[in-house]
């Protein structure tokens, strides 16, 4: 067994493999010091949730409290890694300001409350504004962190009992680019890839994907192919100079936000060259004629031009990708949160299209997510989508879902798409949503243009429910704040970025009278009284695993068919990939072997839109270019960014992630190791651009876009020039008063705009025009990562 | 001249017509965030069907600006204003309006185009006819996106 400080070594040690062999197993463990596995009383079945990967781990359980974690041996995803964020993080639920009483808004106030009184305030507000405004005056806005059984609750709550269509979730920020160019390729959502490609993959290609800090263990992956023999070779496409970027054979680093002309420049390569499958693009595809007309105008040239890059790395990157053999490509926020986020993403698709690269092992596309959940509230329609990847547009659809929940079809909205949160947002600024209710997030600190959050959520006019557990920004402005159980709380399942559904069973007690959202919900919908056409209580289920067998009846027959799971069969089990049922009752693997999609017209998702303007085709275009339900590669036009640099602004800014944090903070600021490795915003600068500003190392910096100013700490690394970064997690609750320093100048957030990708209405955080100037010098040292933060590692025996 | 360079004259002028009421409701609802960008982006293809057909009237020996209207200082009180109606619902009522009349003005832009497709068929003017498949489907387009945000917005702005 080795000890390893995972804080300064986030990845530990490798176990090289070659092309082709299982992944050697190493199980990662760290229990609270002073305990050894004699100490434990039990250890419980779960997976990690401060990221998407979906690793599989035990919680160790010792006196009704949990006292650590262990990376499960058999997990197909993990081989028993675990992620430092997880090692540590699960202390947070021991943090000593978790929510234990509801609390009410009495005379501007947040004071502790009863959950009788908490309640009635949501229901009296709820019947109030059904009566006088109607369904649409009423707003959900949840997460990528809830448990499936919650959010399919949730869904049908909104969609079905209450009828309105703005529920949303904060997937749009994360996973709806990813959902949106699924659907546009292959007309439905649903990952076509898996994990295990990384295990056979030649060339892996990581488009905008800093995967070493946000899926450590999916990296270790790769990190121990680099280290074996036959190691893949790696195109890296990111403006910063990120580990991905330094083990990569080619790294183009583009000028943000263009992204579509730098894809339209690599398929030019491809076409150009001909390094196609000409006979699977014939049976399988529509749409090339389109491609090869677009890409025809983006010579390496001209996007040299565009993007900034050298027009020869260009040429490397479309050959290696071109003539890869088994290409493994992956996707994520560089293009999910940047300018033309959807029409980026589709030509990553496209060219798995092109090369007849689906459905075998090491011909993976990977459209991530960054949350742990984040899928289920795509499949269960709580984030703009309806349950079951069904079809607003699509009557049939509808009326599935009126027959599983009892409903008329008209109690269902679909006279348009489900209500995106940008928009959502929008509705409450000018006054016609009147209640917002926000589960498991905390967009005070994660939505754009902060200035315009705060005073969205603070007006009297609208009220708003925030259901967490912590008192978070949001919380802060709302008028009811719920208690929630945290994970290893409560019992449910959920789904990671590669389809791998995982149980997490309930390890321990919540504190005080906080609650699972599960149980929330239910009990709202029960005071409310909602009812089905037969007078039964809606939704029909009381417990999680009643909820999730009557989720599988509602993925019955669609992409995400849950039918052959059960939480027995999940229990001891290492995930299993939907779809799972009886004609696969081990899962699938990989999506689209034998270019079969759910594209037909009668089965899609969707019908998907236009790039550009984001305009839904209507069924019958769909059904006149798609009859036969292939795959469509769709081309696009790259439109320069909105807000581009000026004399004024003259930076491109940024904003991302840190490994050793998560989201806003909420959990992985309370815990101790993770804050020590990183307590303060900094700012990323290329050195050029610090030389010419007359900025070290350590200084004090402001960063100011034309909404607001952040300062920041100064770090100096070979980023591109021209281009400043900022990591998103930073709010103020740790400030010690509301805004910090006197204002609010720590959030990136505070700087970014409103605006978003016209298709997957995902919010753009990465083109805002900035300037930077120094402020004086910076604190003596930066702070070191606290030591001793070790965790153990046992190395399997080859086995996997 | 020929009788083709009156459709060209036309569709110069509808296309130009067009870009303005696109920044017009850019202007207009300046707190509908993706009405306004994507309004100036879709203004800037009319800029480029303008241009072509300036360069292309020329062989018809008619002379057109090549840019579009000049921008009205008018737009940046309009600007404003929006912005200080961010927080009240009677805007939404006005952008379904003129997202009306910007389908309206797109249709037309669309038929003329149909219109010297029809002409440069009949004239054998295989330039022409290339430059009315280029350009054609973008009208197409944003009409369809005018239609698309009337679909999406109006049950909020109409029920709530």
């Amino acid at each position: 067994m080795a000890r390893t400080d995972r804080i300064s070594d986030p990845w530990g040690s490798r176990t090289p493999y070659a092309a082709g062999e299982p992944w050697p197993q190493r199980v990662d463990r760290y229990l609270t010091p002073g305990l050894t596995d004699d100490d434990v009383d039990r250890w419980v079945q779960s997976a990690a949730v401060l990221h998407s990967n979906g690793d599989g781990l035990d919680i160790a359980v010792k006196d009704g409290r949990i006292v650590g974690v262990r990376g499960r041996a058999g997990d197909r995803v993990n081989h028993g890694r675990l992620d430092p964020k997880d090692l540590f993080g699960w202390q947070a639920n021991h943090a000593r300001d978790r929510l234990h009483t509801p609390l009410i808004r009495q005379n501007g106030v947040l004071v502790e409350s009863d959950w009788d009184t908490a309640m009635d305030r949501i229901v009296a507000r709820s019947r109030q504004l059904l009566d006088e405004r109607g369904p649409n005056s009423i707003g959900f806005y949840t997460s990528g962190q809830l448990f499936l059984e919650e959010y399919y609750t949730q869904c049908v709550i909104a969609h079905g009992a209450i009828g309105t269509n703005h529920v949303d979730g904060n997937t749009r920020l994360c996973t709806a680019t990813a959902a949106e160019a699924l659907k546009e390729s292959f007309g439905c959502d649903g990952q076509p890839g898996s994990y295990t490609d990384v295990d056979h993959a030649d060339v892996i290609a990581l488009y905008g994907h800093n995967v070493v800090e946000t899926q450590t263990v999916l990296w270790m992956r790769m990190l121990d192919r680099l280290a074996g023999p036959n190691p893949p070779a790696i195109v890296c496409i990111d403006p910063r100079p990120t580990p991905v970027a330094r083990h990569a054979t080619v790294h183009l680093a583009p000028l943000p936000g263009t992204n579509v002309a730098l894809m339209n420049g690599l398929l030019h390569e491809i076409l150009d060259h001909d390094w196609m499958d000409h006979d699977y693009i014939e049976a399988h595809t529509v749409g090339f004629h389109e491609l090869r007309k677009r890409v025809a105008e983006f010579p390496p040239e001209r996007v040299a031009d565009i993007c900034g890059v050298d027009p020869d790395d260009v040429r490397r990157a479309g050959e290696l990708i071109g003539t890869a053999e088994r290409l493994l490509s992956t996707v994520l926020q560089g293009f999910y949160q940047s300018h033309q986020a959807t029409a980026a993403a589709v030509q990553v698709n496209n060219i798995h299209l092109v090369r007849g690269m689906l459905g075998r092992p090491g011909c993976g596309l990977l459209q991530m997510n960054g949350q742990p959940t984040a899928e289920n509230t795509r499949e269960c329609g709580a984030d703009g989508d309806l349950a079951g990847f069904r079809n607003w547009a699509n009557d049939s659809h509808i009326e599935e879902l009126a027959t599983l929940w009892n409903l008329d079809v008209t109690a269902i909205p679909h006279y348009a798409p489900p209500t995106h949160a940008m928009q959502m947002f929008r509705y409450a600024e000018e006054g016609s949503l009147r209640m917002l209710w926000v589960s498991a997030t905390n967009p005070a600190v994660s939505l754009p243009e902060l200035g315009r959050i705060r005073r969205i959520l603070s007006q009297d006019r609208l009220f708003l429910v925030v259901q967490d557990m912590f008192l978070t920004e949001t919380a802060q402005l709302a008028d009811v704040v719920l208690p929630a159980a945290a994970w290893a709380e409560k019992t449910g399942t959920f789904t990671n970025a590669d389809r791998t559904v995982h149980i997490s069973d309930k390890a321990v007690d919540p504190p005080g009278q906080a609650r699972s959202d599960f149980d929330i919900f239910l009990d709202y919908a029960r005071r409310m009284d909602f009812r089905d056409r037969d007078g039964r209580p809606l939704p029909a289920w009381n417990t999680p695993d009643e909820a999730f067998e009557a989720w599988k009846r509602c993925s019955a027959g669609r992409p995400c068919d849950y039918t052959g799971l059960s939480y027995e069969k999940l229990r001891g089990s290492g995930g299993i990939q939907w779809p799972c049922n009886a004609e696969h009752p081990d899962g699938v693997e990989r999506l689209y072997a034998g270019g079969e999609f759910f594209a037909a017209p009668d089965y899609c998702e969707a019908y998907g839109k236009d790039l550009i303007t984001g305009a839904p085709l209507e069924p019958t275009e769909y059904r006149a270019m798609n009859p036969f339900g292939k795959a469509i590669i769709k081309a696009a036009e790259y439109v320069p960014p909105h807000e581009r640099p000026s004399a004024e602004y003259p930076y491109v800014l940024i904003t991302g992630r840190t490994v050793y944090h998560f989201h806003t903070r909420t959990k992985t600021g309370r815990t101790p190791q993770l804050q020590a490795a990183a307590p303060e915003v900094w700012v990323e600068l290329a050195r050029a651009d610090a030389l010419r500003a007359g900025i070290v190392e350590g200084d004090l910096v402001e960063i100011r876009t034309v909404r607001g100013c952040v300062t920041a700490a100064a770090r100096l690394t070979d980023l591109r020039r021209g281009v400043v970064f900022l990591p998103f997690h930073y709010g103020y609750w740790d400030t010690g008063d509301d805004g910090g320093k006197g204002g609010h100048h720590r959030a990136a957030n505070e700087l970014t705009l409103t605006d978003w990708d016209p298709v997957s209405k995902q919010p753009i955080f990465k083109t805002a025009a900035a300037s930077v100037r120094r402020i004086g010098a910076g604190m003596a040292a930066t702070p070191e990562p606290v030591a001793h933060a070790v965790a153990d590692e046992h190395l399997g025996e080859g086995r996997s | 001249m020929t009788k083709l360079a009156l459709p060209i004259v036309q569709l110069h002028r509808s296309e130009r017509h067009l870009a303005h009421a696109l920044r017009a409701i850019a202007a207009r609802h300046h707190s509908d965030q993706d009405i306004c960008h994507l309004a100036r982006d879709l203004a800037g293809w009319c800029d480029e069907h303008v241009e072509l057909l300036a360069r292309h009237g020329r062989r018809y020996h008619v002379r057109l600006p090549a840019g579009p209207r000049r921008i009205h200082a008018r737009r940046w009180i309009q600007e404003k204003l929006s912005d200080a109606m961010k927080t009240r619902p009677e805007p939404a009522l006005l952008l379904l309006a003129d997202l009306r009349r910007v389908h309206r003005i797109a249709a037309g832009v669309s038929l003329d185009w149909e219109l010297l497709a029809q002409g440069a068929q009949a004239t054998k003017d295989d330039d022409l006819l290339a430059l009315t498949q280029r350009c054609h489907p973008q009208s197409l387009r944003q009409m369809r996106w005018a239609n698309a945000m009337l679909k999406e917005l109006s049950p909020q702005a109409l029920a709530v």
